[in-house]
Formats: structure tokens, C-alpha cells, sequence
């Protein structure tokens, strides 16, 4: 089922007619109320009528993370604080958060966007869906909540953690769907076997995970423990939250809502426009937002767009499943490494689950990687040389995916911390230095 | 004739283990036997105790990845040469051992814990050789 075909079906020329129009008058917008952009287009030359199509969005100037910090905590917002009704904030771990604004038009939109998204995985008003992302400053939780209200399905506003309530109240009111992050969910589904909780008496059937990056290996995980489709959705703060992007049935990329997000991939060394089909970063210009339209915002997420119509009858472009992130990245040794690519390795290999933590650090001069993995106590053998070997194993197969050398410590199970919301990954003492 | 051994696998930090002995002693569990093998970061505990299914599950209950390994108990004379002997037979017969450790009890007998590879073979050279065996019934109390 489609949501809001008008939309989500429209033909690519209607749609950036649409688009053109959109950030035309959007552009207008900013130049009049945020001195911030006024300034910034004033010095490029760039008047708001030189902005009539889609075509001429390029001429625009980037937005990055660093200007929401600059301009913290109300400069980019276009409308007086009696127009916003909603704040949201980012949990600030590499600086000081960044904060966006909701008018209630602009929650109409989130809920829109998320009521498209929760119909792609065939949620609706049959359905009860348990909502296990934060809910507070962080998008996740409310977002997915006025989604799934707008749908009408019944909404169990759990927030994250508490894992035990989370099962019973999945086996007591019969959850059909469940909206957290990746990790949580294998985390609930581990949780689900250790307290032998009779699968007959779980109900779910579809999952919409978010808000941290997961690998192809991840998703088969959590389908198998939690019996469930699995589907990704995509989102940060600064665009709207969780629902900028999601994935239909067919499970071929998430396709972005672009009616209201319009994107771009650049390459993010000379911010040039790159076609469809290859590699950049992901840019987007909610154009359609009221409190804080942001002009071209760098999302430091690298993935490829596809044009190409999907099979589920939607003309939505798609994006790729993120690589990384500019900002998860690692250069170690001169080499890029994402935390993801060890996942993958640890998912890949049968003895292994993908707990994990990357601590680097620099000795003489020379970057170092230690990655610690549990050991998983069905594999864990009481001889020396078959857990060496597994050692061994591991160590081979990361560096043949990281195209470095790393050394691989084997430690005992439960000890890398679980995540309730995002899960911490890395731990990079070069920074202290 | 096959007894159970506890294999636990330990990161090689300070306390660890008196954790673990903590837990035994507070669940009233006699360690009849022990040996680490140990790396540079992390050891592997092998040991006899009494009731060794439920301190499993105890100390699987306390984190720790806990498997029950089959073993075999030799009993052999505490005096020179009683070892060499019984290693003799074993390797005579071309079984094959992946690890063992022993202790004295008393001043007359000795007790060798080993892993072979194929455990049947070893009973059976064992027995052939009237070698005398631990029985699962006495062996947690050794």
C-alpha cells in the first residue's frame, strides 16, 4: 500500500517543477528572516529571484553541522518563537548540540512523511506498534509516534531501555511491529531466547530500525531472533527526524520523500553535484520546513542515489544503505576505516556476534587498533589452540576487509557495553594526546 | 568413567578469578581440581567441583562463558615413575592428548584430569592396562 500516491508516484518532471517551486519560495523565506543566510548569499551575489528551478538549487552555498553550532540555538530559525511549538536537540558528543524547531505544520509534515514511511512496512490501523526509541530531546521516539498516530495504529510509547517491561508488554499486548535502533533490536532479540519467552507468544511481524548505521549481516540477525521483516529507515534531526528516507517491500534502497527533502549527492572534497549512481555526500535542502528550512545541509553521510523506478510503483528516488559516515571515519594509519566494515567481518563469520569495540591509540608515533570481540560462550572452546585459531581467524578477515592490521582481543561476554539508544563503537584515545 | 569438567574463559585482569572463587564459595561449591592455561590476554580455567551442572549455570548466571568439557580421571602411584608409565602406555597406543593436569592426594596415590582427543580410546587403553579409572560418583569429592 502507498500512503499519499499523488506524492509518492508523481512523475520526475511534475516533481521538480514541484521542487523548483518549493525551494524558489523557501529561499525567499530565509534571505528576508535569517541574517545568517542573508549575509551568506549577499556575499555570493546571489539575489532570492536568481533561484526560479531545481536546476538552479547548485548555486546555493552548503550548510554544515558547524553553522547550527554557530548560530546556536535559535539563529537559523525563520519564524519568532511563537510560531514554534516543538524543540529537538542532538545529544552534542562531538561539540555543543545542535538544536532544531517544529511549527505545528511542521509536525503535520513529519507525521506525513513518517505515516508514508510506516506504510511501507505495512504497518496500519491493524497493527500495534511499540515504540522503542528515546523519546525526549532526541527525534527518534516522537517522530515514529505521530507517524504511527497519523496511520492509526496503536502506539505503545515505551522509549528505549528497560528491556524486560519491553518483552512483557510485547507478549502481553501482542506488538505486531516494533521502531527502535538496530542495536536495541538484537539486543531484544537476544534478551527474547535468554528468558525463554515462548516464541508462539510474540506476534511481531514487521520492525522499522534507525538512527545508527547497520550492515545487510545485522538485519538477517534480527529477522532470524526477532522473527520479523526488518526495514531501515533513515533520518537526522536537522532535515525533520526519522522519515526522510525508508525502504518499500522491495527492499532495493530507502526512497527519500522528496517532495519535502530535496537531495543531492556532492563530492565532499570539491562540493560539485555528482549524477545519480555514484558515491558522494548526501545533501539535503528540506525545502518545505517552516521553523529552520536549512539551504543544501551537509549530512557527512556517504551513500549513491538510484532514479531508476522501483517495482513497488513509486518514483521516489532511492539512496543506498549509508557506507559511513565523514564523521564515524577513522584514518588509521593513513587508511579510512568505518566501524561498520568490522561489523560486516564479525557478522559475516559464524562463531562471532557483532560485539565489538575499536580502541585506537598511537604508540611511537604509530597509529594502533585493537579490536575487542566477545567471545560467544556456544563457540568458546577450553583449548588454547582453537581459540587462537578463531583469533586468528578474525584477525585475517579485518585485515583483509580494512586493509590493515589490527590486533584482535578476545574478551569475555557482556562486557562491551550494550546500547539502549546509539551504540558506542570506537574509542579513540589519540584525540586525548 | 567420563567425568565433567567446568572450562571457563577469563580475561586476564586483576581479581577476576577471586570473583569467580567468590561466587563457588558463596554457593557452597568444593573445587576438587584446577589448572589455567593462560595467553597474554585472556586464560582458560579448567576444573572439578562438586555439582558441576548447576555451578555452570551459576557462574553462566555471574557473565561468565562457561563450558562443560568431558574429561578423564588416572589414577596412578605417587612415586617415581608412575607417571612416566602411565604416559607410556597412553602414547604406545597412540591416543592423543590435548591437555592434563594432576594433583597428589595423600601419600600413596596421585590424580592425572585428561583430554584426549578420543576419549573412548583412552578409557579402553586404560582399562586393557588395568590402569585404575576416577568413577563419576567419587571424582567430585577427590
Amino acid at each position: 500500500m502507498i500512503w499519499n500516491e499523488q506524492y509518492e508516484c508523481m512523475e520526475r518532471e511534475e516533481l521538480q517543477k514541484l521542487q523548483g517551486e518549493r525551494v524558489s519560495s523557501m529561499v525567499k523565506r530565509v534571505y528576508d528572516s535569517v541574517p545568517f543566510y542573508r549575509q551568506k548569499l549577499q556575499e555570493m551575489g546571489i539575489e532570492p529571484g536568481d533561484i526560479t528551478t531545481i536546476d538552479d538549487l547548485k548555486k546555493l552555498p552548503f550548510t554544515t553541522k558547524q553553522d547550527l553550532r554557530d548560530n546556536y540555538p535559535f539563529g537559523l530559525f525563520t519564524l519568532p518563537q511563537t510560531d514554534v511549538v516543538r524543540l529537538h536537540a542532538s545529544s552534542g558528543t562531538t561539540g555543543k548540540s545542535t538544536v532544531v524547531g517544529y511549527t505545528h505544520n511542521d509536525i503535520q509534515m513529519w507525521s506525513e512523511v513518517v505515516a508514508r514511511s510506516l506504510t511501507m512496512a505495512g504497518v496500519g490501523t491493524s497493527d500495534i506498534i511499540q515504540v522503542a526509541y528515546g523519546y525526549g530531546l532526541f527525534t527518534g521516539g516522537l517522530g515514529l509516534h505521530y507517524g504511527a498516530e497519523k496511520v492509526g495504529a496503536t502506539v505503545i510509547p515505551i522509549s528505549g531501555g528497560n528491556t524486560k517491561k519491553q518483552l512483557q508488554l510485547m507478549e502481553d499486548f501482542g506488538s505486531t511491529a516494533l521502531a527502535c535502533t538496530p542495536s536495541y533490536a538484537a539486543y531484544l532479540g537476544e534478551a527474547l531466547v535468554e528468558e525463554k519467552i515462548n516464541r508462539k507468544n510474540i506476534k511481531l511481524k514487521a520492525g522499522v530500525f534507525g538512527a545508527e548505521p547497520w550492515t545487510e549481516e545485522m538485519r538477517s540477525q534480527i529477522e532470524h531472533l526477532l522473527g520479523i521483516k526488518a526495514y531501515d529507515i533513515y533520518g537526522l534531526s536537522e532535515i525533520i527526524g526519522p522519515g526522510v528516507s525508508m525502504e518499500c517491500h522491495c527492499q532495493k534502497g530507502m526512497h527519500i520523500f522528496e517532495d519535502h527533502f530535496i537531495p543531492e549527492i556532492i563530492n565532499p572534497e570539491s562540493g560539485e553535484v555528482l549524477p545519480y549512481g555514484e558515491l558522494g555526500e548526501l545533501v539535503f535542502t528540506p525545502a518545505t520546513k517552516e521553523a529552520m528550512p536549512l539551504i543544501r545541509y551537509r549530512t557527512r553521510d556517504l551513500t549513491r542515489l538510484h532514479a531508476d523506478r522501483c517495482e513497488c510503483g513509486r518514483t521516489l528516488v532511492r539512496m543506498e544503505k549509508c557506507v559511513g559516515r565523514t564523521d564515524d571515519m577513522l584514518i588509521i594509519r593513513g587508511v579510512n576505516v568505518f566501524p561498520s566494515q568490522v561489523e560486516s567481518v564479525l557478522l559475516e563469520m559464524s562463531e562471532t556476534k557483532p560485539h565489538y569495540l575499536l580502541v585506537v591509540d598511537r604508540e611511537n608515533n604509530l597509529d594502533t587498533l585493537e579490536i575487542r570481540v566477545e567471545i560467544e560462550e556456544q563457540f568458546f572452546s577450553d583449548e588454547v589452540k582453537e581459540l587462537e585459531g578463531l583469533r586468528m581467524r578474525i584477525k585475517a578477515n579485518i585485515s583483509s576487509i580494512l586493509g590493515i592490521s589490527a590486533t584482535i582481543r578476545l574478551v569475555e561476554p557482556g562486557t562491551i557495553e550494550r546500547s539502549m539508544g546509539k551504540a558506542q563503537r570506537v574509542i579513540d584515545n589519540r584525540k586525548l594526546k | 568413567m567420563i567425568i565433567k569438567q567446568l572450562s571457563v574463559f577469563l580475561e586476564n585482569r586483576t581479581g577476576r578469578l577471586t570473583e569467580l572463587t567468590g561466587i563457588l564459595a558463596a554457593n557452597d561449591i568444593n573445587i576438587s581440581a584446577f589448572s589455567i592455561a593462560d595467553t597474554a590476554d585472556y586464560g582458560i580455567l579448567r576444573m572439578i567441583v562438586g555439582r558441576p551442572e548447576p555451578a555452570a549455570e551459576i557462574l553462566r548466571k555471574a557473565g561468565f562463558a562457561v563450558k562443560i568439557t568431558d574429561v578423564v580421571g588416572m589414577i596412578i602411584p605417587h612415586r617415581p615413575g608412575g607417571l612416566h608409565k602411565a604416559l607410556q602406555v597412553i602414547s604406545d597406543n597412540n591416543v592423543a592428548i590435548d591437555y592434563m593436569y594432576a594433583f597428589a592426594s595423600g601419600e600413596c596415590k596421585a590424580t592425572v584430569v585428561i583430554r584426549a582427543e578420543s576419549l573412548q580410546k583412552l578409557i579402553d587403553v586404560l582399562q586393557e592396562h588395568k590402569m585404575e579409572l576416577l568413577q563419576e560418583g567419587d571424582v567430585y569429592q577427590v
